[in-house]
């Protein structure tokens, strides 16, 4: 195989961010989702738009931002600064926050409609059996939204393989730190490294196909509330 | 009436007002009667606190769910109800074992009033634990939903229309259960329904409700009769009797019915067989009953009983009037033209004979 | 009617030549990223001068390289360095003859913070900051050219975990400038406005640390036949874009 230790680093780092990142995104994501999904609030509106911001933002907006946000002189900087965690820029913390903001939609999207085709109607049946609301959630919520957990976990996972732009952006191109597969690929092409770039876009190519086909297969036959 | 059930309900939606002050039996059914958007469903939303009214007083057999003047309001899940909604609204991702556990796991052992055996006997549903939601019919899923219900040990059930969403075959098959939770459990139930039917059939008090206000609250014998409701103006509009069968002729196939009363009068009806001692529940179709000055000569009419005259009213029709009847301390109501009411010069106490035409049995 | 319509079609057509004509008068330029304001200042004196019309495209050489084997439109192509313009020299994609060096690179390590660079270079060895920005040298010259400096001074080992690097030499220099690397190897072009170091702190790299960074021009297939083409070439070449060149730092 024509892919060398740095390569196989920049898969491993990857895989790595992309796995911790869809942790943090579920975790950060369902709280947004669950509020979205349920809340009357005039907020609901902007605060949509926000989470969905990345969706039409080039990535490398994101980035600029991140990268002055999390930079010295930025507000998230000086904060972590403050909290003696230094600056997170060029660093793998850095991708991760940058991964968190880059995907967010990608998970608070399926998660929000999941919860929203639950409807009214469970939770109120919970509520006349008894289950206060964190039982409801924890019992009937959480199974009825199955699905939608995982259609958020792959895209949330195989959005932050594909993320390019902010890594470009607020990484700082460091093998096992910061250098992922999209960037490595940019590297190689640039460098006139055709061959393992091919490699390492085709190895890409057949990952996405086989996440989306995993998507589209088990859109099949899902059970409804009845 | 001991009013053991309290609510004082006031609720204004951009569209609706629901202004009722409710004041039930604490035991047996009662059934909350109207068209859509009457305000029924409001009522048992705000019962089970599904929905916070603006202004609101309920309080069940002593004790208090919510008061607003005073702050008070129990979270839905901390008030000892059981809700039947329209649609059965199953777990899906439960078995019909596991959605009949839900509201049960969540009660205190020595708080449990039936058990999984017992629901399931009652209502015949033993045989589907094991299932899925999605696998059950209609019928069955409302069946489930209900024995769901009851195994939270409710102190009030709470029905919303349970045999809507089901058609007529479905409907038989489940009115039975309903009448065995009626005679076999001591939980008073509220049952919201706009089918005259499923009420004759199963409630003992009535409240008729009318955009978002209670125009009636009472017995069901003598709420139908009252001809100052819209009831009575119905096509289906008559009376529901309870009597004891008390005699049977085998020859002729007929059984002696006694109607409620200081001397209850018999009613005579035709059955394949009945049980000596049991109650039935009637209904007398006010179209059905005819009136004469006095009892006849021979008639195949088989039920003729001394009346008499409490009131008459105009029906909406001009060429019919409404009468409602005293026969010995139960009520019956008569529809008749106005011409033969001219004709027999009706007047209030004066004494007729009302012949029955057909009675039907409900149940 | 019949008279009106053919009338109609002769005045589109008339519009048309005056647009292909139009066409001509411009040349498309694939610019390095380190030449960016230089070439800005450039095209204005040239278009004032020719009557032609400059469109510039900024980016890394060896992206544009690619692009060029793919067929992109440029017709005039100022790279980063020499490598990639002689490789295509050989490949038969230019106007044979037309590769020339429009400009020599300056490097330079630079500080957006002001006094925090020395007039020798000692920030390197005191090994005080955290982050040393440099473009990437495999595909950017002035980053190869930053690693070259590196190991003449002895310093690789010793700034191998504190490296970071942009893309290009305009996300190197952004890495600096956003203050997130104390410090970096930028184009002294990128800096350097009027003869002087206009902002932050600076140290003009001493040529004889590293590979000089020849940075040359072609003219490619596609611009064979653009007058403009020609006449942008003539014109890079000419005293008026060399004092301008000069201005910002690169030796010629």
């Amino acid at each position: 195989m024509p892919l060398d230790a740095s390569d196989l680093g920049a898969i491993w780092l990857t895989i790595k961010l992309a796995s911790l990142t869809t942790a943090i995104l579920l975790v950060l994501g369902t709280p947004i989702a669950w509020w979205l999904a349920r809340t009357r609030s005039w907020l609901r509106g902007p605060i949509g738009a926000v989470v969905a911001l990345p969706l039409v933002l080039p990535p490398t907006v994101i980035g600029f931002y991140l990268l002055l946000a999390l930079g010295p002189h930025g507000w998230i900087g000086q904060a972590t600064q403050a909290l003696g965690l230094g600056s997170v820029v060029f660093s793998f913390s850095g991708l991760v926050i940058g991964s968190v903001v880059y995907s967010m939609p990608f998970v608070v999207q399926p998660l929000q409609n999941a919860f929203g085709a639950i409807g009214q109607r469970p939770l109120e049946v919970a509520a006349t059996l008894r289950a206060s609301p964190w039982d409801t959630f924890v019992n009937v919520v959480l199974p009825l939204a199955r699905p939608g957990f995982i259609t958020a976990s792959i895209l949330g996972f195989a959005h932050t393989v594909g993320e390019f732009g902010v890594v470009l952006m607020i990484g700082g191109n460091i093998p096992d730190k910061t250098r992922v597969v999209s960037v490595q690929i940019f590297d190689h092409v640039e460098a006139m490294e055709y061959s393992q770039a091919h490699w390492l876009a085709g190895a890409m190519l057949v990952f996405s196909f086989l996440v989306l086909l995993m998507l589209y297969a088990g859109r099949r036959g899902k059970p409804g509330w009845s | 009436m001991s009013a053991s059930i309290k609510a004082r309900l006031k609720l204004a939606r951009d569209d609706f007002t629901l202004d009722v002050d409710l004041k039930l039996p604490g035991r047996g059914i009662s059934a909350l009667f109207g068209h859509s958007g009457s305000g029924k469903t409001s009522c048992l939303r705000c019962l089970a606190g599904l929905e916070r009214a603006a202004s609101a007083y309920i309080e069940i057999n002593g004790e208090v769910w919510e008061d607003s003047s005073r702050g008070r309001f129990i979270p839905p899940h901390q008030r000892p109800v059981g809700y039947v909604f329209q649609e059965a609204s199953l777990f899906p991702h439960l078995s019909v074992q596991g959605n009949l556990e839900f509201g049960w796991r969540r009660i205190a052992p020595q708080a449990r009033k039936i058990s999984q055996e017992q629901a399931c006997q009652l209502l015949g549903i033993s045989h589907l634990l094991a299932r899925k939601p999605a696998t059950l019919s209609g019928g069955e899923a409302q069946r489930v939903g209900i024995a769901r219900a009851l195994l939270s040990s409710p102190r009030l059930l709470l029905m919303d229309e349970p045999l809507a969403a089901l058609d007529s075959a479905r409907k038989r098959e489940i009115l039975p259960y309903l009448e065995r939770l009626h005679n076999e459990l001591d939980i008073p139930l509220i049952y919201v329904s706009h089918a005259q039917d499923e009420v004759a059939r199963l409630a003992d008090h009535l409240v008729l409700l009318e955009q978002g206000k209670a125009l009636a609250s009472g017995p069901i014998g003598e709420t139908l009769a009252r001809l100052d409701l819209p009831l009575a103006q119905g096509e289906d509009a008559g009376v529901v009797l309870e009597g004891v069968v008390v005699g049977h002729d085998p020859h002729y196939g007929l059984f002696d019915l006694r109607l409620p009363g200081a001397d209850g009068q018999l009613l005579r009806i035709a059955h394949p067989a009945l049980q000596v001692g049991s109650t039935l529940r009637l209904k007398v179709q006010a179209r059905d009953v005819s009136l004469a000055l006095a009892a006849q000569g021979a008639s195949s009419i088989l039920n003729r009983l001394p009346v008499r005259v409490r009131e008459c009213h105009p029906a909406e029709n001009p060429a019919h009037v409404l009468i409602s009847l005293d026969a010995s301390g139960t009520a019956l109501l008569a529809r008749i033209t106005r011409y033969s009411a001219d004709q027999l010069d009706v007047r209030p106490g004066q004494l007729l004979c009302a012949q029955i035409k057909s009675v039907a049995l409900l149940g | 009617m019949r008279i009106r319509l053919s009338h109609m079609a002769a005045s589109a057509l008339a519009s048309l030549i005056c647009l292909n004509s139009a066409w001509a008068d411009e040349v498309q330029v694939a610019v390095a990223a380190n030449f960016t304001a230089p070439i800005q200042a450039i095209a204005k004196d040239f278009e004032k001068d020719t009557g032609h019309k400059l469109v510039a495209a900024y980016g890394a050489t060896g992206q544009f390289y690619a692009q060029i084997k793919n067929g992109a439109p440029f017709e005039v192509f100022l790279a980063a360095d020499d490598s990639t313009p002689a490789k295509l020299e050989q490949e038969k994609e230019i106007v044979a003859g037309s590769r020339f060096t429009y400009a020599i690179g300056t490097l330079a390590l630079w500080s957006a913070k002001p006094g925090y660079v020395d007039a020798k270079g000692n920030v390197l060895k005191k090994n005080e900051y955290k982050h040393l920005s440099i473009a990437n040298p495999k595909a950017a010259p002035y980053g190869l050219a930053a690693t070259q400096v590196l190991d003449k001074l002895k310093l690789t080992e010793a700034t191998k975990a504190k490296i970071v690097e942009g893309q290009n030499i305009t996300q190197a220099f952004q890495f600096v400038s956003t203050g997130n690397a104390e410090l970096g190897f930028v184009a002294l072009s990128q800096i350097y406005k009027d003869g002087k170091v206009s902002e932050g702190s600076a140290w003009i790299v001493p040529a004889e640390l590293h590979d000089p960074i020849r940075q040359d021009a072609v003219i490619l297939n596609k611009g064979k036949d653009n007058p403009a083409a020609k006449a942008l070439v003539d014109y890079l070449k000419g005293p008026k874009a060399a004092a301008v060149i000069k201005s910002y730092g690169y030796e010629l």
